[in-house]
């Protein structure tokens, strides 16, 4: 106990996926992918539809299962035990591209389920807390609608303060503006930045190349199931090394 | 060239013909003149229907009197309904011993109000009261025994009294069983699934009456001798089983309504299964399949009807008992318009519940 507890301070090593590879049935999805993300490291991942992306992420908190390699989160190793698993998935927020809030319960006890049910925490802190974050994604006047009253906008922040309420110390980010109409992109690319400059470890899966420029520290590009190319957003967007990283990068900007 | 509007249009009001009684009637019973012809041949043919109806069971009908010479109208007989009703409402429950029933019903009344409606929002101490004391008070004042209440056989319940004696229980033992056995069916365990699987396939695919007469007769054959449980345990045992396995595939069913991200996102946050299945997925789950679970309980209301053929005395086989009885012959029109009615006031009124519900759950759009 007191080791592990040791060796989470001592590490500055957030995420280590080392040779991981993931198999749907026949299909090769994750091809011999390695990534030391370090604490406070914000990185973006992106590519074309169908290159893994989402999978890879989605790996890192036990959404998906990989078959081969080895996944460290928080000094903490995840294999087939429940208990690690839940235990990095209390650390591990996440944003899903279709912000997935429960629509039977209000804003507010969306945010406040995980902290009472998981963490133990009192109704009446786990509240004060909500409404903490609620306020910082700018709509703490929401907090007793449900979330069908909200626009797509105001889900996905509130999706944001959900996993912000159980004090994670990653966040991952699956296409979390996709789904969202244009002018409700840029409130929630602010809370991510925002987020971002108050040091969280951060891991987005997004084709907001501007949210890239401003505050990733490295932009990751996957293709076909394998990391092509990784580099700092300047080196990355100037001068791509790869062929692949190229055309795609030729194509998304020719319509951004 | 550029068009720019610089004013608003304001608000105003629809027109009258869309509104108002006389705007509905010309929207939807004369809009064309077929539909105004079939409007008023429907008027037409529902009047007459009604009309003989109500003097058949109220105007002509004869409410007065104790034997069938008092009914001389030429409607209903009621009094066949009212001189046997003590026995259709206990059956051969001992008349002294009946003020055990209402006190029964009371209780269940009193705690089925504090549970289903919306005065207590605190739900946690109806719910043992309604689910754990009340069949516990209700065993003990229904059979007796002890507590210096004298023994009550079920073979002497019998009418209403036993008809919602085995509806209420195996609705109650039904939804909880149906809930796992449908979570069981979805596990990802091979031997949990396929053990569900058997059950519901095995229960779905055989008849109601065959589970019942297995129960009471071929069940007593298999146990070693001596060992034997009273008729109306066995009948309770079928029913619950074989509603369980229905309501297991209607819970099924809203289960695989529910998108995968709220699993996802409950796991995420650290829920496990158990917790995500409590608090995320069964919650919408079994509102969207209020419809059906209540299809399915009134069903089963019906369906206990058919303990008839092992015997048990129900409201609809006291009634059909009372009506060969030589002083009452020709009395099964009265009998079943009677059991019709009380059996239409129950699910009419479970139907109404389920449709308050559903309304009171309603959350905003649904996506």
């Amino acid at each position: 106990m007191s080791e592990a507890a040791m060796t989470q301070t001592d590490i500055d090593v957030a995420i280590q996926l080392i040779g991981m590879h993931k198999w749907y049935g026949e299909f090769h999805v994750l091809k011999d992918i390695n990534l030391t993300v370090e604490r406070g490291e914000k990185i973006v991942v992106c590519g074309p539809s169908g290159s893994g992306k989402s999978t890879m992420i989605r790996c890192i908190n036990r959404l998906e299962e990989h078959q081969q390699g080895q996944i460290i989160v928080d000094g903490i190793e995840l294999t087939n035990d429940v208990k690690k698993i839940d235990e990095i998935r209390r650390e591990v927020g996440m944003v899903f591209q279709h912000f997935n809030l429960f629509p039977h319960l209000t804003v507010l006890e969306n945010c406040t389920l995980a902290p009472i049910w998981v963490r133990k925490t009192p109704k009446a802190e786990a509240e004060a807390t909500a409404m903490k974050f609620l306020e910082r994604v700018k709509i703490p006047e929401q907090a007793m609608k449900y979330p069908g009253q909200l626009s797509g906008g105001q889900q996905q922040r509130v999706a944001i303060a959900r996993s912000l309420c159980m004090n994670p110390r990653i966040m991952l980010f699956d296409e979390p503006t996709s789904a969202l109409d244009p002018e409700m992109i840029s409130e929630v690319l602010d809370t991510m930045i925002s987020l971002a400059e108050e040091g969280m470890t951060m891991i987005c899966v997004t084709h907001e190349m501007g949210f890239a420029k401003t505050v990733a520290d490295r932009v990751l590009f996957m293709d076909a199931g394998e990391i092509i190319e990784q580099a700092p957003p300047q080196e990355f967007f100037e001068n791509p090394q790869s062929e692949r990283t190229q055309l795609f990068l030729s194509q998304i900007l020719h319509n951004g | 060239m550029a068009i720019v509007k610089t004013e608003r249009h304001e608000d105003l009001p629809p027109p009258v013909s869309q509104t108002g009684v006389i705007g509905w009637m010309r929207e939807n019973l004369f809009s064309s003149p077929l539909n105004a012809l079939l409007t008023v041949v429907s008027i037409y043919v529902i009047w007459g229907a009604l009309s003989s109806i109500i003097s058949y069971a109220f105007i002509n009908a004869n409410f007065v009197g104790e034997t069938r010479e008092d009914c001389t109208g030429t409607g209903a007989c009621w009094v066949f309904i009212k001189a046997r009703f003590g026995q259709i409402m206990y059956g051969f429950y001992p008349v002294e011993e009946r003020w055990r029933v209402d006190v029964g019903y009371i209780l269940a009344a009193i705690g089925l109000f504090l549970v289903l409606s919306d005065f207590v929002k605190n739900k946690k101490w109806p719910a043992i009261y309604t689910f754990v004391v009340v069949p516990i008070v209700c065993y003990f004042l229904f059979y007796g025994g002890s507590f210096g209440l004298e023994v009550v056989e079920t073979s002497q319940w019998g009418g209403l009294f036993l008809t919602l004696v085995l509806a209420s229980v195996s609705i109650f033992v039904a939804l909880p069983l149906g809930i796992v056995l449908a979570l069981g069916r979805r596990s990802t365990m091979p031997i949990v699934r396929m053990l569900c699987v058997g059950f519901i396939e095995f229960v779905r695919g055989v008849p109601l009456i065959t589970v019942l007469f297995m129960a009471s007769v071929m069940l007593p054959l298999f146990l070693p001798e001596g060992m034997n449980f009273d008729k109306l345990i066995r009948a309770l045992v079928g029913m619950s089983l074989f509603s369980a396995a229905y309501m297991a595939e209607v819970v099924r069913g809203g289960l695989q309504a529910i998108p995968k991200g709220q699993t996802e996102a409950a796991s995420s946050l650290g829920l496990g299964y158990w917790k995500a299945m409590g608090l995320i997925v069964l919650p919408q789950a079994l509102k969207i399949s209020i419809p059906s679970i209540v299809n399915t309980f009134i069903g089963l209301f019906k369906d206990t009807t058919l303990v008839l053929i092992i015997g048990l005395l129900d409201l609809l086989s006291i009634v059909k008992a009372g009506t060969t009885d030589k002083e009452w012959v020709g009395m099964a029109t009265e009998g079943y318009v009677f059991v019709a009615a009380v059996f239409w006031v129950f699910c009419f009124s479970m139907s109404r519940y389920s449709i308050w519900l559903e309304n009171k759950l309603h959350t905003g759009h649904k996506r």
